[in-house]
């Protein structure tokens, strides 16, 4: 490719300029803002603020409800990775499997993805409004369903919410890797192995790490972070403050309680825990891997 | 009885399409057969319904007396070799080799020994712990085979093995193949577009056209006397020339070219072949040409003319002195003839 040269020293910063613009405005400003506010308390009409060291983290440490966000937020993530990755790869394997109307299934269940999660939130209120839900009635025949007190029913409403449209993107990304697999080689497997649930686990579930170890890390941060407008249109938190993620409290705590200093500190909590996540995953999980 | 019998083979695809039509065979055992076409013939269709990768629309194969139609691929005894080797690519060499074997609930140390005496026979010992991926084309090819033999199957099937192997690791891959059959002395089958691989390593050639087996014979009898037009071209290198003509008592005529066939035929749309090596150059020939181009091969050289209209080649020592643009003289013996029928396409 010919290097396009330009004469003047400063016409290259000029096409830069858009694109650093939103990095400043949206990221880098607020990254030194949130780091502001974690050290300072301010009070809640903004009349004045002042530095307080580390007193904010304290107070967050010390706050119970912190520990009832952590500890949903793990749950819930390590549950909606499970979930997700597993129906989505069932499903990708079944649909790969058709003959006819591949690409009727294929579009059905990529459908879901394109739906925000405010909107998915929205849709499971009607399944499990009380008045007229479908799965809080099934739940309610089975067990009597309560999700405004029962935290365990709460959970399962939130999971079920977060969870339908994950797994779409779950969907996708399994269909995709099973598709590269090269298809001698499980007609290779299948001179050699006859039972089809052996082959899976021995030649196409290796074959697919690649994509499982990229959803693990897409999943868990879907739910650290982007179900968000799930938790805010469907229990809000309740029962208590038992369904609240790290993110939702952040968001609650700093807009809703005005307490900034607060927010600000679990922001940045949370990037130490996304940071330790991920260096962890890198660590301990991609080493087994295989890559073609 | 045969050892594996195709009889009425047919294959059609959801889509329509006939790969394969009301296609018989029969293989004894021990005999190295080779399927040969162009691509899209069938021949690799034919090759997986045997394998059992692929469905049969109608007809029966059986392998050793057994009809094996609706026999599940792994419960065969078959194993197949792929173009592109198919090694598992997440498995060591060693555990590529004995997932068959493993799948099929033999002991460990039997599998030991097994991989170890095969890995040592294809020269692959040193490489049992590597992975496919750091192996060379030819070891991954050598790999593929030890997968197939190390199972000590009833029949090989060998899906255009060579073909992604530079030429001179061909040459020896398929001396290697061929030696390895005759010491096992294990049925195998062996498909290739190639006519020089057929040529070569088949005990009998298969010859494929359009789904239909054209012809079935030993090399010999398929490269001296092909049974139809198409295997007339498809076999031999250089390709046999065919010469359309009308035949009338007897005499061929080619334009102004008349050939004496030394019998009474009378066909309108004939086409006679001469194989260009069959085309003897001497100062003594009875029909004259000038030669179009010469391709010099080292020991041999092929010079390319044309008679009325027609182009044909023939081959020769270099050492005969003849430029391009020269003229020369040829005679065409009768005993080398082969006479097709046009409409048919069958040899008369």
């Amino acid at each position: 490719m010919k290097k396009v040269q330009f004469k003047s020293s400063y016409s290259q910063y000029i096409f830069l300029a858009p694109q650093l613009l939103i990095l400043l405005i949206f990221l880098y400003w607020p990254i030194i803002q949130t780091f502001r506010d974690a050290f300072t308390i301010q009070d809640a009409f903004g009349f004045g603020s002042y530095f307080a060291g580390f007193d904010n983290f304290l107070f967050v440490f010390s706050d119970p409800s912190y520990y009832t966000a952590f500890k949903f937020t793990i749950i819930y993530s390590f549950v909606i990775t499970l979930i997700t990755g597993s129906i989505g790869l069932l499903l990708a394997v079944q649909a790969n499997k058709v003959l006819h109307g591949k690409n009727v299934y294929k579009t059905l269940l990529i459908w879901p993805y394109a739906i925000a999660p405010a909107v998915v939130g929205v849709m499971a209120n009607y399944f499990f409004s009380e008045r007229y839900g479908l799965l809080h009635h099934l739940f309610n025949n089975l067990w009597g369903f309560n999700w405004y007190e029962d935290v365990f029913d709460a959970y399962i409403y939130v999971i079920i919410a977060g969870s339908w449209k994950q797994i779409s993107a779950n969907f996708i990304f399994f269909l995709a890797g099973l598709q590269a697999i090269q298809k001698t080689v499980i007609e290779a497997s299948i001179i050699d192995c006859k039972s089809n649930i052996r082959r899976f686990w021995t030649i196409t579930f290796p074959l697919l790490m690649p994509t499982t170890f990229f959803l693990i890390i897409i999943n868990i941060t879907y739910a650290f972070f982007d179900t968000f407008g799930i938790i805010d249109t469907t229990t809000i938190g309740a029962p208590g403050s038992e369904t609240k993620t790290l993110v939702y409290k952040a968001y609650i705590d700093g807009f809703k309680g005005l307490d900034l200093g607060s927010a600000g500190a679990q922001s940045i909590l949370m990037m130490i825990i996304v940071l330790i996540i991920t260096i962890f995953q890198f660590r301990y999980i991609e080493g087994k891997i295989h890559y073609n | 009885m045969s050892f594996l019998e195709l009889q009425n083979i047919t294959k059609i695809y959801p889509n329509g399409t006939k790969a394969v039509n009301e296609t018989s065979l029969n293989i004894d055992n021990g005999e190295f057969v080779v399927f040969v076409g162009p691509s899209g013939c069938g021949k690799s269709t034919l090759l997986r319904m045997i394998a059992g990768l692929e469905d049969i629309t109608s007809g029966e194969i059986s392998l050793d007396g057994n009809i094996i139609n609706n026999i599940d691929p792994s419960e065969r005894d078959v194993a197949m070799v792929f173009q592109n080797y198919a090694l598992y690519p997440h498995m060591s060499v060693f555990n590529n080799m004995s997932y068959g074997l493993k799948n099929r609930g033999i002991s460990k140390d039997e599998i030991k020994n097994k991989v170890n005496d095969v890995a040592k026979l294809l020269e692959i010992d040193q490489l049992l712990i590597r992975k496919p991926s750091v192996l060379s084309g030819g070891q991954r090819q050598r790999v593929a085979m030890g997968r197939a033999i190390v199972r000590n199957p009833k029949i090989f099937l060998f899906d255009e093995p060579l073909s992604n192997l530079d030429a001179k690791l061909r040459n020896q891959m398929r001396l290697e193949i061929k030696k390895l059959q005759r010491q096992m002395g294990v049925t195998s089958i062996f498909v290739t577009h190639d006519q020089t691989e057929a040529m070569t390593l088949g005990d009998r050639i298969v010859v494929i056209n359009n789904g239909v087996v054209e012809q079935v014979g030993t090399p010999k009898e398929i490269y001296s006397k092909p049974n139809t037009k198409f295997v007339a071209e498809f076999i031999g290198s250089p390709q046999m020339n065919l010469f359309q003509c009308k035949i009338e008592n007897g005499f061929a005529k080619i334009s102004d070219m008349q050939i004496n066939l030394n019998n009474s035929l009378n066909i309108q749309d004939a086409c006679i072949g001469v194989r260009p090596d069959d085309i003897l150059i001497s100062d003594q020939g009875e029909y004259s040409s000038s030669a179009n181009l010469v391709e010099y091969l080292g020991s041999d050289m092929i010079i390319y003319s044309s008679v009325g209209g027609q182009e044909f080649s023939c081959k020769l020592s270099s050492k005969i002195n003849l430029k391009a643009g020269d003229n020369f003289k040829f005679n065409i013996s009768p005993s080398v003839l082969h006479i097709f029928d046009n409409t048919s396409g069958q040899r008369v």
